[in-house]
């Protein structure tokens, strides 16, 4: 046995090193064959029915985008993919390197949870998570959830936001009799952009395998844009965008005889960044810059006990830092340069018994703790730690399926300076179901009500002259009812989704103005009423000739109004949600080669609370279009892209002042073997 | 069978047409109304009838809205008393195709002789308009630009930086421009984040506030000689000085805002014959305007006690140099404001014009008290309106 490991790995450090010559000399030193394409496409057949499924049969609405038609869209990160959900708005700031925020049905970026892997991110400081961060290079798949995924086996902190995206980095797969994949790639085009990447899975045994992703991003981000109000109008090139990112993720992939299954992942992100600014009158150019470090480690253990009981453990430890300065502002010790650092220590422990055929009980406990130091004068230093216990019930019939759940909170804060904010307690539920009317499973009904709050940040609570230690949390409540529709007729799949929902946000946490501009201080003040439908149609199949495609509308309509007692705004849709909204993605592909089309319409929005034409902002839609061709080559697939994006190029603000990108261009190359 | 099944593209290719054209003509390029948002407010007892020439009574009144940092929506209000109309946007209108409009944030405004003055600090600039007509006549760039005041043929301007791109050099400065050129002809380094300024008898009183750099305020207020152009002293007053006004027998109000936590904001009187603090009042101030021998304050502060704003209006006898019984505000009308932002005295006739700022981010308010400290008439304004400049 310990001979035959010998063997294998000095024959695959063996292997390695052949690869290894092959990258750097492009020869093919080696005889491969060419099923890993035939074999990858198998897997991506299984891996989409097995999507359907689940996002026909769950009870709270899910859009998930996953494998090839993650790789089909127009995409470099995974704000760009998000865009094409229903429901969601993404703040974006502009450029390669510009804040990209998500806001899933008008509650606000706080009340979004991100997950990867599984495990939580958070941002304890500010409650944001930049997913133009997130590269979709080791991207296998985006889900998001409205309320709640309802999985068995997930921690407390899955049932603490009130939409949750989950993201999932690619596992290492292996066809047969292959133990090692290594795939570089490499994207160009406008903005400067240079993004180098390679990955490379590696598989010990039948237990154990490795990836290692890894990619680069620079761009000098420069572009152009147009500044006008329909009487001036100029345009200008957008500067100080400029980006610079190394990403670094290490996972270990194991499974054990004993019915367990682990994963370990190390996360390194760096980046430094431009900051462009706002465009206004006679300033076109800023100085500010950024500069991020993100570290984490974290890990998750399964284990079947039994058939009945079985149980996950995770845990994390994370790291980030931040540094801003701004050379505008000279301090008596220099230009302004605050930093930052946040420590988050988390473990997780859940489980999930089964008493008999149709009920399950679950209970996932998490234990989180953050802190924050910064070079801020008067500054707190707050710590954070946060109790979660989640208690859900599930009830699976053939054609319907419950589940209940309750979650408890707890915090205690406590800061070294000043004043904590006080401790909390809250308990609140969510109930969902699904059910299929009909004998055939073509149509489910469902439905779910959530109540959920989130937690002031430290910023709302410790920032200098504008924290408030006395907020509460911002409450929000949902109610949803859907219906999910799918048909095969023959080769062709039809499936079609409608849902409506009412959201509530009360003690909305907003800034209100104190003694001048520089004192403004939050407040448990706003309240915000949601009515919205969405609904989605997609369609895919083969036609004659061997002519594969798919096509998918998604609509959304979104009344947020602002409903704060007393408002002279009353009534008034928020700032930034657009009554209408809407994305179309036509794709189509024959043997080797694939056509895409994507079209994504945000319709007019006002910029601030009051809904005058000073604060009007006109409506955007833009036309992205790419084609892609796979050959074999070298022993492995080459696959090659071109993108156009913004084809008509349209000028448009996403948040006013800060101007996006005309027509721009990417050209990407993909090898794997 | 097939025929069924190629129906069924087709008909999606037509129903995404169909929204293509929905979609795609909802982007308008129609020009900018500007006068849907002029008003005429009721004004219950009409001012007396002085049409006058030109330069002998006060006209009418522009105001100007800060907008909020980044919005680019610093925006010029004009009241007629003529007409008795409230105007919007005046700067967008007679200059329409001035890139980005008026700007970021306006932080002052002035005029001198036949030429208006408008501080737009984020944008960092002074537009010089012509005050009949509103057509731009200048744009001096000047970054960080705060405040204006004018002083025989010149107009004085204090900035937050003096030298922009160095990390050693945190002080502000003054610049003095000529109002025929409209050239900056000198400039002169003082205090750390200069606020306000007064010129009077040659000598320019500047507040320093250090504000860039807290808890190291600065506490001091620069005192530049007009005639050599240099910064002859400094008189210490209090931390974080901002308003300087001057009353009638040469004694500057200064307010200072304290470190927002344990210093509170304070009031002080310096006599400009011997440069040192008379007195002081332990009054918060967020602003003030001094008129006939009597100082409109107002303040809001935030209480920690509480968690509200605290809202005041005093009146200050600047002969007597002390606080009058009562608000200047009568009628009960201070309770529909939520922000007091700017304050002026119309000159000849008494009557007092408040600005609530609100929110900060919904359109203002502006009130129109008489002399009496009753509500006259109210009109909307643009975002933060904050400071008046009278046109004779």
């Amino acid at each position: 046995m310990s001979v035959y490991r010998k063997s294998g790995v000095k024959r695959r450090f063996f292997r390695l090193w052949m690869l290894f010559v092959f990258v750097v000399n492009s020869l093919n030193a080696q005889d491969r064959d060419n099923d890993s394409i035939v074999y990858h496409k198998l897997e991506e057949v299984i891996l989409v029915k097995d999507i359907k499924q689940r996002q026909h049969t769950s009870a709270t609405p899910v859009q998930i985008l996953s494998g090839a038609k993650l790789k089909q869209l127009n995409s470099l990160s995974v704000a760009d993919a998000v865009r094409y959900f229903s429901g969601v708005q993404l703040k974006d700031y502009g450029g390669i390197g510009g804040l990209k925020t998500i806001n899933v049905r008008s509650m606000g970026t706080e009340h979004t949870g991100v997950f990867y892997d599984g495990i939580g991110l958070t941002n304890a400081q500010n409650g944001q998570v930049d997913l133009g961060r997130f590269s979709l290079e080791n991207m296998e798949e985006i889900a998001l959830y409205n309320g709640q995924r309802s999985d068995a086996g997930q921690s407390a902190r899955a049932y603490a936001s009130a939409s949750t995206i989950y993201l999932k980095s690619g596992a290492p797969s292996f066809s047969e009799g292959r133990d090692l994949n290594l795939k570089p790639g490499f994207k160009t085009g406008s903005f400067g952009l240079v993004n180098p990447s390679l990955s490379a899975d590696y598989k010990f045994n039948d237990h154990l395998s490795a990836r290692v992703s890894t990619g680069y991003v620079y761009a000098h981000g420069r572009y152009k844009f147009r500044f006008t109000n329909g009487s001036y109008d100029t345009t200008a090139i957008r500067k100080n965008a400029d980006v610079r990112s190394y990403r670094l993720e290490t996972s270990l992939y194991g499974t054990t005889r004993f019915q367990s299954k682990w994963n370990v992942k190390y996360y390194h992100y760096n980046s430094e960044r431009g900051l462009p600014g706002a465009v206004v009158a006679n300033r076109f150019r800023r100085p500010q810059r950024l500069w991020d470090e993100q570290n984490f480690l974290q890990g998750e253990f399964k284990q079947k006990v039994s058939d009945r009981y079985f149980m996950v453990v995770r845990g994390k430890y994370a790291r980030d830092h931040t540094r801003y300065s701004d050379p505008e502002i000279v301090t008596t010790s220099g230009y302004l340069d605050n930093r930052y650092d946040q420590e988050t220590f988390y473990m997780s422990l859940a489980q999930s018994y089964r008493l008999n055929d149709f009920w399950k009980v679950a209970l996932a406990t998490d234990y989180e703790n953050n802190s924050l130091e910064a070079n801020l004068y008067r500054f707190a230093y707050p710590e954070r730690n946060t109790f979660l216990a989640a208690l859900t019930t599930d009830l699976s019939f053939d054609r319907l399926y419950v589940q209940a759940g309750m979650l408890s909170t707890t915090i205690r804060e406590s800061v070294k300076h000043y004043e904590a904010a006080g401790d909390k307690q809250e308990f609140t539920p969510t109930v969902m179901a699904s059910w299929q009317p009909f004998r055939t499973d073509d149509l489910r009904l469902r439905a779910f009500y959530k109540r959920i709050f989130r937690m002031p940040t430290f910023n709302d609570l410790y920032y200098t002259f504008i924290g408030n230690t006395r907020l509460s949390p911002e409450y929000s409540e949902q109610v949803n009812a859907g219906l999910s529709f799918r048909h095969i007729f023959g080769s062709h799949y039809l499936e079609a989704r409608a849902d409506a929902y009412k959201v509530w946000i009360t003690d909305k946490i907003v800034a209100v103005p104190g003694a001048n501009l520089f004192r403004w201080t939050m407040l448990n003040l706003g309240k915000v009423e949601t009515t919205g439908v969405e609904a989605s149609l997609r369609s895919s199949g083969k036609t004659g000739f061997g002519v594969g495609y798919s096509a998918q509308l998604n609509y959304t309509w979104q009344q947020a109004a602002d409903v704060t007692p007393g408002a002279s705004n009353y009534g008034d849709q928020i700032p930034y949600i657009p009554r209408h909204s809407g994305s179309i993605n036509l794709a189509a592909d024959y043997k080797r080669a694939e056509l895409n089309y994507s079209f994504i319409y945000t319709g007019e929005r006002y910029s601030q609370k009051a809904n005058i034409r000073s604060n009007y902002l006109q409506p955007w839609y833009t036309h992205d279009i790419a084609a892609r061709y796979a050959l074999e080559a070298f022993g492995g697939e080459v696959r090659l892209g071109m993108e156009v994006n913004n084809l008509f190029n349209q000028y448009y603000d996403v948040i006013k002042n800060f101007p996006m990108p005309g027509r721009s261009y990417r050209v990407t190359f993909n090898y794997s073997l | 069978m097939i025929n069924h099944y190629t129906k069924r593209p087709g008909f999606a290719v037509l129903l995404i047409c169909l929204l293509l054209m929905v979609f795609s003509s909802c982007r308008s390029d129609d020009p900018i109304d500007f006068e849907g948002e002029d008003q005429t407010p009721e004004i219950p007892n009409e001012p007396p009838e002085t049409p006058g020439e030109p330069g002998d009574t006060i006209r009418g009144f522009y105001l100007l809205n800060e907008g909020n940092m980044f919005q680019n929506k610093a925006s010029l209000d004009y009241f007629d008393y003529t007409t008795g109309q409230y105007k919007r946007n005046m700067f967008s209108r007679a200059n329409p195709d001035e890139v980005g409009g008026l700007g970021d944030v306006g932080n002052d405004i002035g005029i001198y002789g036949s030429k208006l003055y408008v501080v737009v600090n984020a944008s960092n600039k002074v537009e010089v308009l012509d005050a009949e007509t509103r057509k731009r006549l200048k744009q001096i760039n000047v970054d960080n630009c705060r405040y204006i005041t004018f002083y025989e043929g010149k107009a004085y301007l204090s900035t937050y930086l003096g030298t922009i791109g160095d990390p050693n050099a945190p002080n502000g400065m003054v610049a003095e421009i000529d109002t025929t050129s409209m050239n900056i002809t000198r400039t002169v380094e003082v205090g750390r984040q200069p606020e306000e300024l007064v010129a009077r008898d040659g000598k320019i009183y500047v507040a320093n506030s250090g504000g860039y750099s807290p808890p190291d305020y600065e506490t001091t207020l620069s005192v530049i000689d007009i005639a050599g152009f240099q910064e002859v002293k400094r008189i210490e007053v209090a931390e974080n000085l901002h308003r300087v006004k001057i009353d009638d027998e040469g004694d500057l109000y200064v307010s200072s805002r304290g470190d927002y936590f344990d210093i509170p904001s304070k009031l002080f009187v310096i006599d400009t014959k011997t440069d040192t603090v008379k007195t002081s009042f332990d009054l918060a101030v967020s602003d003030l305007a001094i008129h006939n021998g009597i100082a409109y304050v107002y303040s809001t502060e935030f209480s920690y006690v509480t968690g509200t704003n605290v809202i005041s209006y005093n009146k200050i006898d600047v002969h007597t140099e002390e606080i009058l019984e009562g608000s200047f505000i009568t009628d009960g009308t201070e309770a529909k404001i939520e922000t007091p932002y700017g304050i002026a005295i119309h000159p000849e006739t008494g009557e007092i014009l408040l600005t609530d700022a609100g929110d900060y981010v919904t359109p203002g308010t502006l009130y129109c008290f008489n002399a009496a400290g009753k509500l006259q008439w109210s009109v909307k304004t643009g975002d933060i309106p904050a400071h008046f400049a009278f046109m004779n």
